[in-house]
């Protein structure tokens, strides 16, 4: 129940990847057979992403992970445009975006930090407001880790393309969990991981559409055209496109048979214990994410109560993370103190099972309710 | 995850204690639901003054509750002259250690017996000594000094860890590195080299070194250097003599002038000419 932190790796694309650790270990970049045939692997490895995007094969770089790929979609983006020292993203970013942003902050760039409203969903006139010639790049993610709240980037771009901006999203939360199509959608850059969509960990991909400038972060060889410098990662690049086209096949069962495990979970454990409430928008929302807060408890114990039955999940909580206060996300979102602390997180995947929900929603009040004897607010807010 | 040894695990799944008396001697009552803990401490004396029952209520994280139920567990028996002499390192150690970063939690116990005996011995509750340190949890300069003295803390980050000051916003750290500082007898360290200019301090700056570190040197060659602009981290410069003439102006600029000035002003300077 914590597939937004990462993903069970499919058996169909361990199969698919373990002949390229032993037997076919060449190096694609060589002249002969031995390393032409991995070559082959990885440009149907390629071809297979882009499908899952509707995007074209050369559109994609691989790197080694989200980060990577964030990293050198928005470095690549000012490097372009060296006259413009804006850049604009939001307040709910993942760290690989927020971090670089705050670095760049300190580097000479001015930031916008898009706020988001009590529901997660972006301030659309804020942004338009704050846009100028002067800005480089706006960098938003499509869906939101902890909230699981899609921000509309199909609008955002169409509105970005005529003022001439360049977009990145990091949408390593939403490819595989709801469909993309760049064909229709006017994003120059976008990011994704392997380990999210049941791929394996350590590699990433970055799209980039024709004609958007560019300038590899990592220099070196002639690999992914001179991109990204780098030996190729073969294996997990096959693993990659393997997981990308069993997303194909699994995307509309994910919309439909995990929304529904997800909604049962959520009812339930609404419908079961009092001062609980999503925080989040429920219809801008991944199908398979809920985020959910119980007052007057902390998400630490929640979570190590439910580790004690194999329940794994995560929590926005201070305490889980090691820093003193509760998410970015959950504060930029105005969540109270008293509920951003008690605030965990499941997110499914189409390997969950109802049997799986069932046991939750059984095991679930108990903890709630033992914590809440426990804590000193509890009986005082009655 | 978290490395909880066994102890802490046992008192965080199976607290001891837990509850509140009603008709108690001594209540304590610390931190809030802002802070992200917080411990309601209860005691009861027996005839002998020493401590017949205690139970307490805790809102925290799996440390907070194993360090407040171990906490009720150390006193029971105790008088409370033996009970005051419980430091935050005792809990802990009767835990088996906790992790660093969960320090606070254990001085969240020993803060709220304190409170409890205080309450027991009628003294007024203790005004809140000392000067606000740290506003986003509500730290006092007195309470870092001691959290340092006791602990032997040497860092911000083990001030951090121990009573949550400067764990929010940060922009305490200088006073909290002065307070470490003055409690171990150091001299204060000097200004942290590269802390931020201001716009006026960085044209400044780059204005005088220009005129005492480049300009003789390039004037031994029958060179000179005017600036004309600084944008952000664009120092714009303009080549005179015999320097605007020569093939090597570039090479002069990038790695004399720009290196110099980044060693001695800001390492993310960008020097560039502008043509007269």
């Amino acid at each position: 129940m914590d597939n937004n932190a990462t993903t069970q790796v499919a058996p169909e694309v361990l199969e698919e990847m373990l002949p390229y650790f032993s037997e076919f270990y060449g190096n694609p970049s060589s002249m002969h057979t031995f390393g032409g045939m991995v070559e082959q692997k990885i440009v149907e490895a390629r071809e297979r992403l882009a499908r899952l995007l509707s995007a074209s094969p050369e559109e994609i770089i691989f790197t080694s992970c989200g980060t990577e790929s964030d990293n050198t979609a928005i470095r690549a983006a000012i490097l372009s445009n060296p006259d413009k020292k804006h850049i604009v993203t939001s307040r709910v970013e993942h760290p690989a975006v927020k971090n670089l942003f705050e670095y760049l902050a300190k580097n000479g760039y001015r930031v916008t930090f898009v706020p988001v409203d009590r529901k997660g969903l972006l301030d659309l006139d804020y942004l338009y407001k704050n846009l100028s010639e002067d800005t480089a790049v706006v960098s938003l993610m499509w869906a939101n880790n902890e909230s699981g709240v899609i921000f509309p980037i199909e609008e955002i771009g169409t509105v970005l393309k005529e003022k001439g901006i360049v977009f990145h999203t990091d949408a390593v939360q939403a490819v595989g969990k709801i469909p993309i199509d760049l064909k229709h959608v006017n994003v120059d850059m976008l990011s994704l991981s392997g380990h999210k969509l049941h791929g394996p960990k350590g590699i990433g991909a970055l799209y980039v559409r024709k004609g958007t400038k560019f300038s590899p972060f990592l220099i070196g060889g002639h690999q992914e055209k001179g991109r990204r410098g780098g030996t190729e990662n073969a294996a997990s690049i096959i693993g990659l496109g393997k997981a990308s086209e069993l997303a194909v096949r699994n995307i509309s069962s994910e919309n439909i048979r995990v929304k529904k495990l997800r909604d049962k979970l959520e009812t339930e454990i609404l419908n079961r214990i009092p001062n609980a409430m999503i925080n989040g928008d429920r219809e801008d929302r991944l199908p398979n994410t809920t985020s959910i807060a119980f007052e007057f408890v902390e998400g630490e114990s929640i979570l190590l109560m439910m580790d004690e039955y194999g329940i794994c999940a995560s929590s926005g909580s201070a305490c889980t993370s090691g820093s003193l206060e509760p998410s970015h996300v959950l504060r930029a979102m105005g969540v109270p103190f008293t509920a951003a602390h008690g605030s965990v997180r499941f997110s499914l995947s189409i390997y969950n099972t109802e049997e799986e929900v069932d046991f939750i929603i059984e095991k679930l009040p108990p903890i709630i309710e033992r914590l809440r004897e426990l804590s000193p607010f509890w009986k005082k807010a009655l | 995850m978290w490395e909880y040894t066994k102890t802490v695990k046992d008192h965080f799944l199976n607290p001891r204690n837990v509850g509140i008396i009603e008709d108690a001697d001594g209540v304590g009552e610390v931190g809030s639901l802002a802070c992200g803990d917080a411990l309601t401490l209860y005691f009861k004396l027996d005839d002998h003054k020493r401590i017949k029952a205690v139970k307490f209520q805790t809102f925290g994280c799996a440390s907070a509750i194993a360090s407040s139920s171990a906490l009720t567990e150390m006193i029971k028996g105790l008088t409370l002259e033996e009970a005051e002499k419980i430091t935050n390192d005792d809990i802990a150690q009767f835990l088996g250690g906790l992790p660093k970063q969960k320090m606070h939690c254990s001085v969240m116990g020993r803060d709220a017996l304190e409170k409890a005996i205080s309450n027991y011995r009628g003294e007024a509750e203790k005004k809140v000594e000392g000067e606000i340190v740290c506003e986003c949890f509500g730290v006092t300069d007195i309470e870092i000094e001691r959290a340092v003295r006791e602990n032997n803390l040497t860092s911000i980050e083990d001030v951090t860890n121990f009573v949550k000051a400067g764990g929010g916003c940060e922009s305490c750290h200088d006073k909290i590195q002065q307070i470490i500082d003055e409690t171990l007898g150091r001299e204060p360290k000097a200004k942290k080299k590269g802390a931020r200019l201001t716009n006026i301090q960085k044209i400044k700056l780059i204005e005088e070194t220009l005129d005492r570190e480049i300009k003789p040197a390039l004037k031994k060659d029958g060179g000179n250097i005017e600036l004309v602009d600084v944008d952000g981290n664009h120092v714009l410069v303009k080549l005179q003599g015999t320097c605007a003439a020569c093939s090597a102006a570039e090479i002069t600029l990038k790695h004399y002038v720009e290196s110099k000035l980044r060693e001695l002003v800001a390492p993310e300077l960008l020097v560039e000419e502008v043509q007269s």
